[in-house]
């Protein structure tokens, strides 16, 4: 599995954060989401796919390998 | 007639086209207008007649709402002529004091992002210990005022106006002024006129905070936007004034109907209120607050938004001017998402409610309303076990001729 962001999407909500902060942060300056990997470990994969699906603007895609 | 009157809610209108928003059954506060449960099993979209006379589409099912709030031909420009007004009200609000809830991206996404680092996650709970001093501080007084006390004045509308003065910059010594100019605001049978001055009086405040910040900048947000954003030219003082009303309304009303209405509805669910009281799993208080959101969805008017091109929905399509109104109360409990809907389960562990809406103007203050929520939820019912209402459920007044839902006194006694 593989995650990648669209900064230019994404509306700062957070709920990726709150879903799997292992995953996913906030930029300091605007809240704009970043990511701390792109290869989530098997135990946070399916809390990703959750994060993908809880993204108020579409910001976050997820390719399963 | 000098204003339009809110709708009679009962009322049909000639056409066989109903009256929206409508009214709740008597006896169940909690529940969504058996009327609008009635569309959405009855399709997937229809008309309904607003107090202006105008027939949007009204739509009421979970993955349509969140497929439309997506969708780059659904626009939230309420100066469109086809943008469904939740009251004159609001329309006078947008010509006096536009702000980025009402405009699509590009303008949207630049003005919001201005100010959404205040409430990333890591910031919002950061704030966390001021917050539970302030929860504890109202408790403190509370219990030795004489009972019964009203919830709403003493503690519900306090807590959020307090925080989001703390973060705002706003003195909360003035919250007489700010909060009877807000109240004004979310009634839906304000007048233009009214509303017009409530709005420019609290445009006019605080675009002198502004003006002061940016002499004397702190650390607060509204010294960020005059430092960072006036000074340089980038917005002028009434829009950085317009955003800090928007902030400052909305971040005390909100939560203050949640804080009230929440605290109502345990109280009727009393084994619900007992696992929460006697929990000290933060993990359990964060799917209580998820729950109460949804369950009681108090953004009752519908997230309003018109359409800029053609939309095929279904058997209908959705004309390019038409105004749509997504019940948001409606798709919190719908049966394809959340089993046994009306059920109030602080366990249920959702996160996925429409409460502060979907796409890109979901509520900016979310992540600081959840936190907000979870300190009050999880100390005032410990801190006062016996918490009860010290009058009967039918004579409560329910906002029921609000933009957002709730009671506007809670009296209580333990």
């Amino acid at each position: 599995m593989r995650i990648s962001v669209d900064q230019d999407k994404c509306i700062a909500s957070g709920m990726c954060v709150l879903a799997v902060p292992e995953v996913f942060d906030q930029r300091e300056e605007d809240g704009i989401v970043i990511l701390r990997t792109d290869v989530p470990p098997p135990e946070l994969r399916e809390a990703a796919r959750e994060a993908a699906a809880s993204c108020p603007s579409w910001a976050i895609t997820v390719t399963e390998s | 007639m000098t204003h339009p009157a809110a709708p009679s809610p009962t009322a049909t209108a000639p056409a066989g086209i109903p009256e929206y928003p409508m009214a709740r059954a008597s006896g169940c506060p909690f529940d969504p207008p058996p009327a609008l449960r009635a569309l959405q099993t009855e399709g997937r979209i229809s008309r309904v007649r607003l107090w202006d006379g105008s027939t949007p589409w009204l739509v009421t099912r979970y993955d349509d709402e969140r497929a439309l709030l997506s969708d780059p031909c659904i626009s939230s420009d309420n100066t469109h002529p086809g943008y469904p007004h939740v009251s004159a009200g609001a329309l006078e609000r947008r010509k006096r004091a536009p702000t980025f809830i009402n405009m699509d991206d590009p303008d949207h996404a630049r003005l919001r992002r201005m100010v959404t680092a205040r409430f990333a996650i890591k910031r919002v709970e950061a704030l966390r210990p001021a917050i539970q001093r302030i929860v504890d501080e109202l408790i403190d007084a509370m219990l030795t005022a004489p009972k019964p006390v009203d919830l709403v004045e003493e503690f519900a509308l306090p807590v959020p106006s307090r925080v989001i003065c703390e973060l705002l910059g706003v003195p909360y010594a003035d919250h007489g002024f700010f909060q009877s100019n807000s109240r004004i605001l979310v009634k839906r049978d304000t007048s233009p006129k009214a509303a017009g001055e409530a709005i420019d009086k609290l445009v006019h405040y605080l675009e002198s905070l502004v003006t002061e910040k940016l002499a004397h900048p702190g650390d607060d947000l509204l010294s960020k936007l005059a430092v960072e954003q006036v000074a340089t030219g980038e917005i002028s003082t009434r829009v950085a004034a317009a955003m800090g009303t928007l902030l400052l309304t909305a971040g005390h009303e909100t939560t203050a109907n949640m804080i009230a209405l929440g605290t109502l509805a345990l109280l009727q669910h009393p084994d619900q209120l007992a696992a929460l009281r006697e929990t000290g799993d933060p993990g359990l208080i964060a799917s209580a607050v998820e729950e109460l959101l949804r369950y009681l969805s108090i953004v009752h008017t519908g997230r309003r938004r018109v359409a800029l091109a053609d939309i095929d929905f279904g058997d209908v399509v959705i004309r390019a001017g038409d105004g749509v109104i997504l019940a948001n109360d409606a798709a919190n409990r719908d049966t394809s998402v959340f089993p046994d809907p009306d059920r109030l389960d602080i366990d249920r562990g959702t996160r996925q409610h429409l409460a502060f809406g979907f796409g890109v103007h979901q509520c900016l203050g979310q992540p600081l309303a959840r936190v907000e929520l979870q300190v009050v939820y999880a100390t005032l019912y410990r801190r006062i076990p016996t918490l009860r209402l010290a009058v009967d459920l039918d004579q409560l007044p329910f906002k029921s001729d609000g933009l957002v839902y709730g009671v506007y006194k809670l009296p209580v006694t333990w």
